[in-house]
């Protein structure tokens, strides 16, 4: 079925079809309509799940922890702030290895407090053990809910699905609402790993020792830091196993393609700009426009952030001279955390030599980071244009190498 | 050494019985002794006082005549020879220990039984 409607509807769609059947959450701006959303399916039985209200964030998550650890399919969504709240809940449903899937509607993180997009909120949630994926229409967020299912459930590995806060949550686009009977073939019921059973009472995650220890049953059982690094091992695996799940869900599906990263315009691209979310989608049009000027430019969407898709970021950036990153978010007192990334990403395939120039670094692209859009600043498509305009011309090599430097990181700063 | 890897949890997971924490004994540095000749229940041959089994946090104390210590689980904490009536336990150094039910420690007063 077609429809257009906003992006929390099609994430609250995506979340009927799921099957989920129990939703805890705390309403915060913009997510607000997303479980006002899911409320009113179950209020009106559309939806068989249990809601939970809760009076915190911190809850919302707990609450999904107990509901996943019986074996129910569990849903949560959050942003900015509320997302912090979760936070220590948010690494423990990741060190617990549950399933559950979590909507970020990105939105910027108060002091001040700010109720406009950027990616601080979930970016800064990175190393939490989640895996996390970034919509960049209101397509990607109903599929993605399904995807995310699927692949918490395969690899027992929480998600979160992000999308802009406006730009998404609450613009309205047309989009495909899944068929049931094929939702059906492509997420199968949840069958957890394990489950708590009242007729075999366990604690779970209950204090480990820094080594390894007989259980009760005479059984050797993992310390912590096997836990730890069977988490990190998983997360690494998700890489193929998000690709797997991509493409059963456009054999099924009819559309999708790439979980990891999404490329536009790349293949013969000597410059590529990276970035996350709907922003990619609008450096399309610049994209078109500095082709035209002769500019062989591409975008790189990163679509799974982590895991980070570094090998295939790496194959993909193999040709290009130059490369911009252009995020929403930063590590404050460095620079952007995915900045870093496709440069350690580079870095790694420079160790190995790039494909074609034998060992060594001597062609590796330059690589600039820029930030935008902080606490909703609009990010006009004209700015993008001459900011990249002016870098490729810039570039070392280019015809004005030298200035780039002098160029402020910060897109349309009024400083 | 062997490892972890085919372990059955992704996870921390315990059940209820002795013994989840590990062999908790090997954390002791000092051993209670029972002396069954001061022993209230061991003396009267009866069920009575009991209170080393009703302290003991870890549950390693039997109610039985005379009661019996756990020293697999036994932490060594002294509870129980804090609280003894009649001063029944004594605790005694693991270093000293000959681990023939005798303690080193008690043998000047002459050999103790142990149970």
């Amino acid at each position: 079925m077609h429809v257009i409607d906003n992006g929390n509807v099609a994430a609250a769609l995506g979340v009927k079809l799921a099957g989920v059947q129990v939703v805890a959450a705390y309403p915060i701006t913009p997510q607000t309509p997303l479980t006002e959303k899911l409320s009113e399916f179950i209020e009106a039985g559309e939806m068989r799940a249990q809601y939970i209200p809760v009076e915190s964030e911190h809850s919302a998550l707990a609450a999904c922890i107990a509901a996943s650890s019986t074996g129910a399919r569990a849903f949560t969504a959050t942003s900015a702030n509320g997302l912090l709240y979760m936070h220590e809940q948010i690494h423990w449903a990741a060190g617990a290895r549950l399933p559950i899937v979590m909507c970020v509607v990105n939105r910027a993180v108060g002091a001040p407090w700010c109720i406009w997009n950027d990616h601080q909120d979930s970016i800064s949630q990175r190393d939490t053990g989640w895996i996390q994926m970034y919509a960049c229409d209101h397509q990607q967020i109903i599929d993605g809910v399904l995807k995310a299912f699927s692949l918490a459930e395969a690899t027992s590995i929480p998600v979160m699905l992000c999308y802009d806060g406006y730009l998404l949550s609450h613009t309205y686009m047309p989009f495909e609402v899944p068929e049931e009977k094929k939702v059906a073939r492509f997420l199968k019921p949840f069958k957890p790993s394990y489950a708590l059973d009242p007729d075999n009472p366990a604690n779970l995650n209950t204090v480990t020792l820094p080594d390894i220890r007989m259980d009760v049953t005479g059984e050797m059982a993992h310390g912590y830091m096997e836990i730890r690094y069977l988490l990190q091992e998983d997360l690494r695996a998700a890489l193929s196993v998000a690709q797997d799940i991509e493409d059963e869900f456009a054999q099924i599906f009819g559309r999708g393609g790439n979980a990891l990263l999404e490329p536009y315009r790349c293949d013969d691209a000597d410059y590529v700009v990276v970035g996350i979310g709907s922003l990619t989608y609008q450096l399309r049009d610049v994209v078109e426009t500095l082709r035209a000027e002769g500019l062989k430019l591409g975008v790189l969407g990163v679509r799974l952030y982590r895991p980070f898709p570094d090998q295939a970021l790496a194959d993909a950036l193999q040709h290009a001279r130059g490369v911009f990153v252009i995020e929403k978010a930063l590590s404050y007192g460095y620079e952007g955390a995915l900045c870093s990334d496709v440069k350690a990403a580079l870095y790694g395939q420079a160790a190995d030599g790039r494909p074609g120039d034998g060992p060594g670094n001597d062609r590796l692209p330059y690589v600039k980071g820029l930030i935008a859009g902080i606490g909703g600043r609009d990010i006009r498509t004209a700015d993008l244009t001459d900011i990249l305009r002016a870098g490729i011309t810039a570039t070392p090599g280019g015809r004005n190498a030298g200035t780039l430097e002098k160029a402020s990181d910060w897109i349309g700063i009024k400083l | 050494m062997m490892g972890t890897r085919g372990y059955k949890y992704k996870t921390s997971h315990s059940l209820s019985g002795p013994g989840d924490g590990g062999r908790t004994g090997s954390w002791r540095v000092q051993r209670p002794v029972i002396n069954t000749e001061l022993c209230t229940p061991a003396k009267r041959g009866a069920e009575a006082c009991f209170i080393c089994w009703l302290y003991c946090p870890d549950c390693v104390i039997s109610r039985t005549i005379p009661p019996a210590i756990d020293y697999e689980y036994c932490k060594g904490c002294a509870i129980c020879a804090e609280e003894c009536p009649t001063k029944a336990i004594t605790m005694v150094d693991e270093a000293d220990w000959h681990g023939d039910g005798v303690a080193a420690a008690c043998e000047d007063e002459g050999p103790r039984p142990c149970t």
